[in-house]
C-alpha cells in the first residue's frame, strides 16, 4: 500500500497544544493507518501525554487539523472519542482496581437487556463474554468476579486491550502499556499489540523504550520538547538509530562523554 | 480457534471456596456483627420481649427512617461522595411541606410534590457545587447543612412564630396518604410501621441499581477511580449529581414520614441524623474512599442500630449508653470489614 492511497484512520497536521503561555506541543504532524502499529518515541517531557491527551478527546488542540478518517475531528470528552472508535488504554489508569474483572471490562459500555434506557445490565452475558474474549487473549480467569487489582500489571493492561479490541476500537492508543512490567510481562503486551494490529486496527503505541517499539512498530515518529524531530518507516531504520535519536543524538554524546570523564577519575 | 489451547487452567489460581465468597461479600462483617448483637441482646433481655413480635416491630420502627435514607448515603459514598446535609434535609423537608399545608393550605399531595422537587433542586446544587468548584464535598454539604439548620429555625419562626409547625392533620387528603407513609399494620400481635415496607423496598432498590444496572457499574467507577471512569466513557458528572439528588430526596421522603406520624414537626429535627446514616454505611461495609460497599450492608447497618436502641433499654441499661455502643460497633465494624476484606481479596496481606 503506498502512502497516500490509504485514508489514514487517525492524522494531526501541523497541530499545536498550549496551556495558557506554555507551550506543550508545537507544529506536530502524524499519520496513523489502519492496520499498522504507529510507535511514539519521546523521553519524559517530550510532550506524550498532551499528543495522547488530544488524540482521545480529553483536551482540544489549539491550533492545525486533527482528522479522523478524513473528517475534521471536534471530539469534547473521551466519550466522543470512544462513539468515533478511538479508544485509549491510559497507563496505571485503565481500569478501577477495587472493580471485578467483568465489570471492568464493560466499563462505560455495559451490555444492557429488555429495553436499553431502562440500563438493566445483562450480568450473565456481561461474565460469559468477559472470560470469552480474556481466554482468546490467553487469560484464563476461574472467577471474573475478581477485583481486577488482583491480576498481574501485564494481565490488566491486556484485559484493557482486549475491552478496546471487543469494543471494535478503529484506533487504539497505548500510553506506556509496557513501563512497568517485567520483562516476560511485556512480551505478552506487545503480542496483544500485533494481535491487535492483525484485526485491521491502527495502533498508536506510546513509549520511551526504543526496544519495544522496534520490535512492533511499522512507522516511528520522534517527539521531543514538543515537537516532531523525526519520522522513520519500519525497514528504513535500526534500533541504535532509534535508541539514538530519540535520546537527542547529540545530548547522549555529550553525556556519554561526561560521564567517561567521571569514571575515569 | 485460540480457546482450545489456552483453556488449559493456570496451575498458580488456587481454588475459591464458597465461605472465602461469602466474605468477600461487603456486608459480610455486618451481618455476622448483627448476628452477634442480636444474640447478645436476647441473652440480656430482661422483658422476654426483645425477641418477640413486639421487640421486632420496637427495633424495625428505630431503624426503618435510617435505613431509607442510608441506603443512598451509601450509593453516594460507594461514588466517593459524602452529603452531611442528609440529617438537617429530614427536617428542612418536614417543616417546608407542614408550612405548605398549614400556612398556603396545600393538600398533603401537593405539599409532598412541592417539597420533593425542593429537596430535589438542594441534592442538585450539593452536587453541583461540588463538581463545579473541586471542592471536597465533605465542604460542600457541610456548608449546606449549616445554611439549612438555621432556616429551619429562622423561616419557622418567621411563618409560625414558633419552632414547630403543626395542623397538617387538618388538610383533607390527610389519613389518604398516611396510609401511605405512616401508618401501621399487624403482624400476629404487633404493629409494625409502614416505613419497614419502605425501608426494605428500598433496600431492594438500592441493591438492584448498584448491582444490576449500568448506572450501578458507574457509581462503583466513579468512586473506584473517576479518572479510569471518566478515560472508559462513564458520566461520572452525571452519576454524582444524580445520586446528591437521590440522598437528598430519600431524606425529604423520611421527613415527610414524620411529618404525617407526628402531626407537626420540630426545627430541630434530622440534626445529627447524618452521622447515624454514616455510620450504618461504614458498618455495612461501604468503603469511605470510595470504589466498594453495598446496599444490603448499609440496612444491615441501620438494624445494628434498632437493636441497639432497642436492646438497651430492655436490659435495663441507661438509654444513653446507646451513643457509645455505636461508636463501638462503629470502630470494630469497620475494623473487621477492612481484615475480612484484605484477607478475602488474598492480594496484599
Amino acid at each position: 500500500m503506498s502512502e497516500n492511497t490509504v485514508t489514514p484512520a487517525l492524522e494531526l497536521e501541523r497541530v499545536g497544544k498550549a496551556f495558557g503561555n506554555v507551550i506543550a506541543l508545537n507544529d506536530v504532524s502524524l499519520r496513523v493507518n489502519p492496520g499498522s502499529v504507529t510507535c511514539v518515541l519521546g523521553d519524559n517531557g517530550a510532550g506524550k501525554s498532551t499528543l495522547i491527551k488530544i488524540l482521545s478527546g480529553v483536551h482540544k488542540h489549539t491550533s492545525g487539523a486533527f482528522r479522523v478518517e478524513g473528517a475534521d475531528a471536534d471530539f469534547s470528552s473521551p466519550r466522543d472519542a470512544l462513539a468515533n472508535g478511538i479508544a485509549t488504554v491510559f497507563q496505571d489508569l485503565a481500569t478501577v482496581p477495587l472493580m471485578s474483572v467483568w465489570r471492568n471490562f464493560f466499563i462505560g459500555n455495559e451490555p444492557t437487556k429488555w429495553w436499553k434506557p431502562l440500563g438493566l445490565l445483562d450480568v450473565k452475558k456481561a461474565k460469559r463474554i468477559a472470560k470469552e474474549q480474556l481466554l482468546q487473549m490467553g487469560i484464563d480467569l476461574r472467577d471474573t468476579n475478581q477485583a481486577i487489582g488482583t491480576l498481574s500489571g501485564g494481565e490488566r493492561q491486556a484485559v484493557a486491550i482486549a475491552r478496546a479490541v471487543y469494543f471494535g476500537a478503529k484506533v487504539l492508543i497505548l500510553d506506556e502499556p509496557t513501563s512497568a512490567l517485567g520483562v516476560r510481562q511485556s512480551g505478552i503486551v506487545l503480542k496483544y499489540i500485533l494481535a491487535a494490529r492483525e484485526r485491521g486496527v491502527a495502533v498508536v503505541f506510546i513509549t520511551h523504550n526504543p526496544h519495544h517499539a522496534f520490535l512492533v512498530g511499522d512507522r516511528f515518529y520522534l517527539l521531543n520538547r514538543g515537537r516532531m524531530i523525526a519520522e522513520f518507516e519500519r525497514g528504513n531504520v535500526e534500533l541504535e538509530q532509534l535508541t539514538q535519536a530519540m535520546a537527542g543524538g547529540a545530548d547522549l554524546d555529550t553525556l556519554t562523554h561526561e560521564i567517561s570523564v567521571i569514571r575515569a577519575e | 480457534m485460540a480457546e482450545k489451547t489456552a483453556a488449559k487452567t493456570d496451575e498458580r489460581i488456587g481454588r475459591v471456596s464458597a465461605i472465602t465468597k461469602m466474605m468477600r461479600r461487603p456486608e459480610f462483617g455486618a451481618l455476622l456483627g448483627a448476628i452477634v448483637i442480636y444474640v447478645m441482646f436476647a441473652a440480656v433481655d430482661t422483658t422476654g420481649m426483645f425477641t418477640t413480635l413486639n421487640g421486632t416491630a420496637g427495633w424495625t420502627d428505630f431503624a426503618a427512617p435510617i435505613g431509607i435514607v442510608a441506603v443512598f448515603v451509601a450509593l453516594l459514598m460507594i461514588a466517593g461522595e459524602f452529603d452531611l446535609s442528609s440529617g438537617v434535609m429530614v427536617g428542612t423537608a418536614g417543616l417546608m411541606m407542614g408550612m405548605f399545608i398549614s400556612e398556603w393550605g396545600f393538600t398533603i399531595l401537593q405539599a409532598l410534590f412541592a417539597t420533593m422537587i425542593f429537596a430535589a433542586f438542594v441534592g442538585f446544587v450539593n452536587g453541583y457545587l461540588v463538581i463545579k468548584t473541586g471542592l471536597p464535598s465533605f465542604i460542600v454539604t457541610l456548608a449546606t447543612f449549616f445554611v439549612l439548620k438555621g432556616a429551619n429555625l429562622a423561616v419557622t419562626k418567621m411563618f409560625t412564630g414558633t419552632v414547630r409547625v403543626s395542623g397538617v392533620d387538618q388538610a383533607e387528603d390527610f389519613e389518604a396518604m398516611r396510609a401511605f407513609l405512616a401508618t401501621t399494620f399487624t403482624v400476629g400481635d404487633a404493629q409494625f410501621q409502614i416505613t419497614t415496607i419502605w425501608w426494605i423496598g428500598v433496600t431492594i432498590f438500592g441493591t438492584w441499581l448498584l448491582t444490576r444496572t449500568t448506572f450501578g457499574n458507574w457509581i462503583f467507577a466513579s468512586g473506584g477511580d473517576a479518572n479510569a471512569a471518566r478515560n472508559a466513557g462513564v458520566p461520572v458528572i452525571r452519576t454524582k449529581i444524580t445520586l446528591f439528588v437521590m440522598t437528598s430526596m430519600a431524606a425529604a421522603l423520611v421527613g415527610a414520614m414524620f411529618l404525617l406520624r407526628l402531626r407537626g414537626m420540630q426545627a430541630g429535627q434530622g440534626v445529627g441524623q447524618e452521622f447515624y446514616y454514616i455510620i450504618a454505611a461504614a458498618v455495612g461495609g461501604t468503603l469511605l474512599t470510595g470504589g466498594a460497599g453495598s446496599a444490603i450492608g448499609a440496612s444491615i447497618g441501620a438494624a445494628i442500630m434498632g437493636l441497639a436502641a432497642i436492646g438497651i433499654p430492655y436490659a435495663l441499661w441507661d438509654q444513653d449508653w446507646v451513643s457509645t455502643f455505636l461508636g463501638v460497633i462503629l470502630f470494630s465494624a469497620v475494623m473487621v470489614n477492612t481484615f475480612i476484606s484484605r484477607r478475602a481479596s488474598g492480594a496484599r496481606k
